[in-house]
């Protein structure tokens, strides 16, 4: 066992609880998505693609600071859900907005190629069967999909888990609530020598990043399989 | 009853047809490309004409301003392919339309699919998974019940396999639209019959009389033509069996049910004129006719004759006609070759 200071250790248990709500919480949103933009038909498709897209291409601090704009006090939405009590920034929950949001285009991306993957003559056959659309999606497409949609929960897991700058812009390293294992491995790396949970924490960055790989490959052909009925 | 009356334009193709389908199975025949698959989309709402109307059973489906999506038509819909859902197994595949508390004994029995029944449709061959198909559509409860071209992906083999279980389909009561290019499968299972070609209804009526219309014989091509007689097994031994049909009692080889409904099929190319009663052939089949009606194909002539009570076909070439002195009101000889060339099959009533 790697011997950890204490603040080390609450790194790491508040990254866990933030990447999996992040990914949970947007997963739903995450579907949604990725189903119009596989199948839907409308104008502006390519902006709302662009705009899903948006947090793999732009630098994650200025995501961060957009977020911060938007979601501060002073934002427009920050300034309705602070005198609620319901405030984000700085807060975990904003960390995991932040973790989510960057996460969101890989989860999207992953699910909506499982879904153009879905023969849509498959869903013709279940509607000549009574199903109506959304029991045809419930019963047909998803389980269909869901190899992507697993996929696609690691791999947003991953990257979620690993969020930096959007995070630290956004709500800061504040010790216990928004400082994750990235933003300790960097307030570590500040300290000359590096701190006792230094090599410690990089050491599980590493394992949960190849473990979440592994997962992904060793899930993938065994839900493909049952899938293809075999 | 189903009404269909539509126009839908896709490209260069103009699909206009109007065609009725009552109970029994009614055959939408014609070649590839003729529109066939349009219609059976268009009626089970896949696909939306330009405008027209398609009613079953006096409801409106589409037209009059209505457009009811496919789930609530109560259509069932076997595909060329099988499209099982693979992930779910033969058993659940079965019940994914049928109403709740069903039970698929007597279908699954039907279609010989019991032991299949917690197989997965990835495993399953192209014969075993068109009948899972056929059964899922049929333990839906359709109130129609569209066939497109089920045996078209198998091989003859396969092909040949399938076919007694649709005969067995035509019992259970449920109206049948049944696509097909084969006319042997036509000819077989239909009770009326539809000839489409390039987006327009050719023909339309009961299946006998059409197969004996020698102007249809003109749109079905060389070698297709013939007619079908139905009747019924009155005597069984050996190898052979004797028929009670319209035209009188026929021999035939191959097993047979006693009592059983049977079909068969006289190609018109399996019919030989003779001037006096022929002695001594291999054939058994001798029976006297009436020309009725001679069609010149140019090549040789399209002869409807009477037999008995029903209508027959014979393909005879240009001399033929001279020689025999053939014309309407002539009474002459036909020896009929049931056997081997043409096809007969069991009825409703009995297994094959």
């Amino acid at each position: 066992m790697i011997a950890l200071p204490p603040e080390a250790w609450e790194a790491l248990a508040l990254s866990l609880r933030v990447s999996v709500v992040a990914v949970l919480a947007s997963l739903p949103l995450a579907i949604w998505v990725a189903h119009v933009l596989a199948r839907g038909a409308f104008r502006g498709k390519g902006v709302l693609d662009a705009l899903v897209h948006l947090p793999l291409v732009l630098p994650p601090v200025v995501t961060g600071y957009a977020l911060l704009l938007l979601f501060s006090r002073a934002g427009p939405i920050g300034g309705v859900l602070e005198p609620l009590g319901l405030g984000i920034a700085f807060r975990w929950t904003g960390a995991a907005l932040a973790a989510a949001v960057m996460a969101f285009p890989l989860v999207v991306r992953s699910i909506r190629l499982a879904i153009e993957a879905v023969d849509p003559k498959l869903e013709e056959a279940a509607a000549t069967l009574g199903a109506s659309p959304w029991r045809v999606w419930i019963t047909v497409t998803l389980p269909m999909a869901a190899p992507g949609v697993l996929a696609g929960v690691v791999m947003g897991f991953a990257k979620a888990f690993g969020e930096f700058g959007a995070t630290i812009t956004f709500v800061a390293s504040i010790p216990g609530e928004t400082r994750t294992l990235p933003s300790a491995i960097y307030a570590f790396l500040q300290v000359p020598g590096g701190g006792d949970g230094l090599r410690g924490l990089v050491l599980i960055a590493v394992v949960i990043a190849v473990g979440a790989v592994l997962v992904a490959d060793w899930l993938a052909p065994r839900v493909a399989a049952r899938i293809a009925g075999r | 009853m189903l009404e269909v009356a539509i126009r839908r334009v896709v490209g260069d193709f103009v699909l206009d047809v109007d065609l009725r389908a009552s109970s029994g199975v009614t055959a939408l025949f014609g070649p590839s490309g003729a529109g066939k698959t349009s219609v059976a989309r268009c009626v089970a709402g896949l696909a939306r004409p330009d405008a027209g109307r398609i009613a079953l059973d006096g409801q409106v489906l589409f037209g009059e301003g209505v457009d009811m999506p496919p789930h609530r038509r109560g259509i069932g819909y076997v595909f060329q392919e099988a499209r099982l859902f693979p992930h779910l197994d033969v058993r659940a595949n079965l019940l994914y339309g049928a109403p709740r508390g069903v039970d698929l004994g007597a279908v699954a029995d039907m279609l010989d699919i019991v032991p299949l029944l917690d197989r997965r449709p990835g495993g399953l061959s192209g014969g075993e998974a068109a009948r899972v198909a056929i059964g899922r559509a049929l333990l839906r409860a359709p109130k129609l019940l569209i066939l497109d071209e089920p045996l078209a992906a198998l091989d003859a083999r396969r092909r040949a396999a399938i076919l007694p279980y649709l005969e067995r389909l035509r019992g259970q009561g449920v109206p049948i639209l049944y696509i097909s290019h084969a006319i042997e499968e036509v000819a077989r299972l239909a009770t009326t019959l539809v000839l489409l070609r390039d987006g327009k209804v050719q023909a339309a009526g009961p299946i006998a009389d059409l197969l004996a219309d020698p102007d249809m014989a003109v749109l079905l091509g060389p070698g297709q033509a013939g007619a079908v007689l139905e009747g019924q097994v009155i005597g069984s031994d050996a190898g052979s069996a004797r028929i009670q049909t319209a035209a009188g009692t026929l021999a035939v080889t191959g097993q047979a049910e006693m009592g059983a409904t049977v079909r068969l099929r006289v190609r018109a190319s399996d019919v030989t004129l003779a001037d006096r009663k022929p002695e001594g052939l291999s054939e058994p089949n001798v029976l006297p006719a009436r020309v009725e009606v001679i069609t010149d194909l140019g090549s040789g002539a399209m002869v409807r004759l009477r037999v008995g009570e029903a209508s027959v076909l014979s393909q005879v070439g240009r001399d033929a006609v001279t020689a025999l002195a053939l014309a309407p009101g002539r009474d002459i000889w036909v020896v009929l070759r049931v056997a081997g060339a043409a096809r007969w099959a069991s009825g409703e009533s009995q297994a094959p």
